[in-house]
């Protein structure tokens, strides 16, 4: 047990004393709605809005979020809101960014900059709404898009998308008599973002908040396009304990599952340190329900895989360079 | 008033569309639709029109970036045909849902398969229930000021719905024909600036497109369908005002030499003209033939219709489209359905003419008069032409 719980009243106190020179107190997205215990995604969200404040219009994809904070006449939303359909988070909030510049360049509303922001599961981005995303960023638009990725499509019930890690039980690819499992690796959307030269890439998390908020502001500067890949945790769908939330995010840091970075104009960089001696994987797949099922072999494929991925991500860290620095030579 | 121009109808459309100031067009190209695209981003590289043009992958993408785009306030425009249509099927219920006032130029074109680049009606009937309104245009001078026309009744604060404008894929899109193109002038003074109902801005937080849950979404439901139903007054309202500024008449079935006519074509789109040609050759040998043309698909204007059949004893029906294992052509079906509680009503048949651009002549439409009044028809629908 930690100090806080320990003392829950000095922790308040505390709190209240250092939290807002982190973040604002403003809430843009508000309690109410109806996400289950523990659910990392709409801790992520609020932490997102934070960071984001007030000129800010949202997008959201069909899914848990868009279920969750607005259910008619009710809205967690105190930002201007909209959502359409599944597949097309991007599209709508790519002309969002084209109707407010095309208004503001016209004057038909006032002259200040307000950031278009898409958000989307993994199933909304990685997979049916992989095409908008992609024509979106790839159009260069001024705008944002956050993918909160649980590993599966958890609003209609835990099926496998292509965020699901390998041989993860889902109701789609669940762990049977044969197949244990999901039978492919986890696919690399925010490879595949950089492979779109937009000018800044990150992965975040939830269990660190303020290097989350960092990088929203950071993409919130950007006047492009920039994605962030957000990983949230889900008891529901991952049958594990409501208070392990920020634990697991943590959890898959420390064992170089998924490993925080920043890309800025193609360039690496580390945002939160992994300790030197990663933890074996082990250590994050036990006690996750969907992981129960695996055998010791099994868990020494995966941790192969991730050392594999993990000194990929080394190189790129120490050789990347940014357009910056190589535009820098050939000038000399 | 306005300049007399030779003009292709395509690129006549877009020139409406950019005579209604739009701020914002998001368009996938598409055959026969591509001139529309090109002219549109021709119109916004030269700087004719402030607006801009969102080149996206899809069509699915061009009305969802198109409703973001008219969220936030601004005045859009988009158009596609055939497949695009198809795949623009998810949203467009959503379009109308949301009572966002975009309009579409689409350029009707069979639906694959077999796939097929030519004209017919295939593509909007299954949008039919997504809850736009439909206008369908005879000739390029109908398509430039149905265009213009759309924009303001969809608008109109008592109607806030999306509008389509439907004009023959090459049969007009591809088509250089003799257009007056209103003034810019005379547009801005028919057509006045887009005041949005709600907008995504922080100044006013809105939240759009939220969950409708059993006991909300039937009124939702319904809301849409006063809507659409109510609308049917601003659009005879603003056809009136168009007649009114500029001289061309325009009405929900227009009909042509239907005073003593006891058999009368039905017609949508641009094979109305070629129905008025046959109507006259049969007139010339004493048959008492009219023809009436729809020109506003939804919402249906049932009053008009009970009105224009007066003293009819045959409808020979038009259909361009197919209801496989259904009553007949769409078209057939609303019409004959909406006649099932007149008194008097006229025999209905029904030939599905114009598959995919093929051509329908003069002698054709007579043929299907004289077999028609001689009660001559397959039953209940026939395919007409059809060979085996």
């Amino acid at each position: 047990m930690n100090t806080a719980m320990k003392n829950p009243k000095s922790f308040i106190e505390s709190f209240e004393l250092y939290a807002p020179k982190l973040a604002t107190k403003e809430e843009f997205f508000v309690g109410g709605h109806r996400a289950c215990q523990g659910c990392g995604e709409a801790l992520a969200i609020r932490l997102m809005c934070k960071a984001l404040g007030k000129d800010t219009v949202i997008t959201n994809a069909t899914g848990c979020m868009e279920v969750i904070s607005s259910v008619y006449p009710t809205t967690a939303w105190r930002l201007p809101w909209i959502h359409v359909a599944f597949p097309n988070s991007a599209a709508v909030g790519s002309g969002v960014e084209a109707g407010l510049t095309a208004l503001r360049r016209k004057g038909k509303i006032a002259d200040r900059r307000i950031k278009s922001v898409a958000i989307g599961g993994d199933g909304g981005t990685m997979d049916i709404g992989f095409q908008a995303l992609s024509g979106a960023m790839e159009r260069g638009h001024d705008m944002l898009y956050v993918c909160f990725d649980n590993e599966a499509y958890m609003n209609t019930g835990i099926q496998r998308s292509s965020g699901t890690p390998f041989l993860a039980s889902t109701t789609t690819a669940p762990a049977g008599k044969v197949v244990p499992g999901n039978q492919v690796w986890k696919k690399n959307l925010a490879e595949i973002m950089v492979a779109h030269n937009v000018p800044y890439v990150a992965t975040a998390c939830q269990s660190y908040p303020i290097d989350f908020m960092n990088k929203v502001k950071k993409a919130h500067k950007v006047k492009g396009p920039s994605y962030i890949h957000c990983f949230v945790t889900c008891p529901t769908g991952w049958r594990t304990p409501s208070d392990t939330c920020i634990k697991l995010g943590r959890l898959a840091l420390e064992t170089g599952i998924f490993p925080l970075y920043e890309v800025e104009d193609g360039k690496y960089r580390m945002t939160v340190e992994v300790p030197e001696k990663r933890r074996p994987v082990q250590d994050y797949l036990k006690g996750q329900g969907r992981f129960r099922h695996l055998t010791p072999e099994q868990i020494q494929v995966i941790q192969e895989r991730v050392d594999i991925e993990w000194e990929t991500l080394m190189i790129k860290m120490r050789c990347s360079r940014s357009k910056e620095e190589l535009r820098a030579p050939r000038a000399k | 008033m306005g300049k007399r121009v030779g003009m292709e109808v395509a690129i006549a459309s877009a020139e409406a569309a950019a005579l209604c100031k739009f701020d914002v067009a998001s368009v996938y190209p598409i055959t026969p639709q591509s001139h529309v695209a090109e002219h549109l981003s021709d119109i916004v590289a030269d700087g004719r029109v402030d607006a801009s043009f969102i080149t996206v992958e899809s069509e699915h993408s061009a009305l969802s970036s198109a409703m973001g785009a008219s969220a936030t306030g601004a005045r859009v425009v988009t158009a596609t045909s055939s497949q695009g249509l198809l795949f623009m099927g998810e949203v467009m219920p959503i379009t109308s849902a949301m009572r966002l006032p975009i309009v579409m130029i689409i350029a009707n074109r069979a639906v694959s398969g077999p796939i097929n680049i030519w004209n017919d009606h295939s593509d909007i009937m299954p949008m039919r229930d997504t809850g736009w309104i439909s206008f369908f245009a005879d000739n390029g001078q109908e398509v430039v000021d149905m265009v213009i026309q759309a924009f303001k009744v969809g608008e109109d604060r008592r109607v806030m719905l999306p509008v389509n404008v439907n004009m023959d894929g090459f049969q007009l899109t591809h088509v250089v024909e003799p257009i007056i193109m209103p003034d810019q002038e005379e547009v801005d003074r028919f057509l006045p600036p887009y005041k949005p109902y709600a907008a995504l801005h922080p100044d006013n937080c809105v939240s759009m497109g939220t969950l409708g849950m059993p006991e909300f979404y039937t009124e939702a439901q319904k809301s849409k369908d006063v809507a659409l139903v109510n609308s049917i007054k601003v659009v005879c309202e603003v056809w009136k005002e168009w007649e009114q500024q500029f001289g061309r008449k325009y009405e929900p079935i227009q009909t042509y030499r239907t005073e003593d006519a006891e058999i009368a074509l039905v017609t949508m789109g641009s094979m109305g003209e070629t129905a008025e040609i046959a109507v006259d050759e049969l007139r010339r040998e004493g048959v008492k033939v009219g023809l009436l043309k729809i020109k506003l698909w939804r919402p249906f204007p049932f009053d008009d219709l009970k009105k224009a059949i007066k003293g009819i004893k045959v409808l020979a029906v038009t259909d361009r489209a197919c209801s496989f294992g259904g009553p007949g052509g769409p078209v057939f079906s609303e019409i004959r359905s909406a006649l099932y509680d007149v008194p008097k009503k006229p025999k209905v048949v029904n030939y599905l003419i114009g598959l995919g651009g093929r051509d329908v002549s003069v002698e054709n439409f007579m043929d299907m008069v004289r077999r028609a009044a001689k009660g001559k028809l397959k039953e209940p629908y026939e395919f007409y032409g059809v060979r085996g």
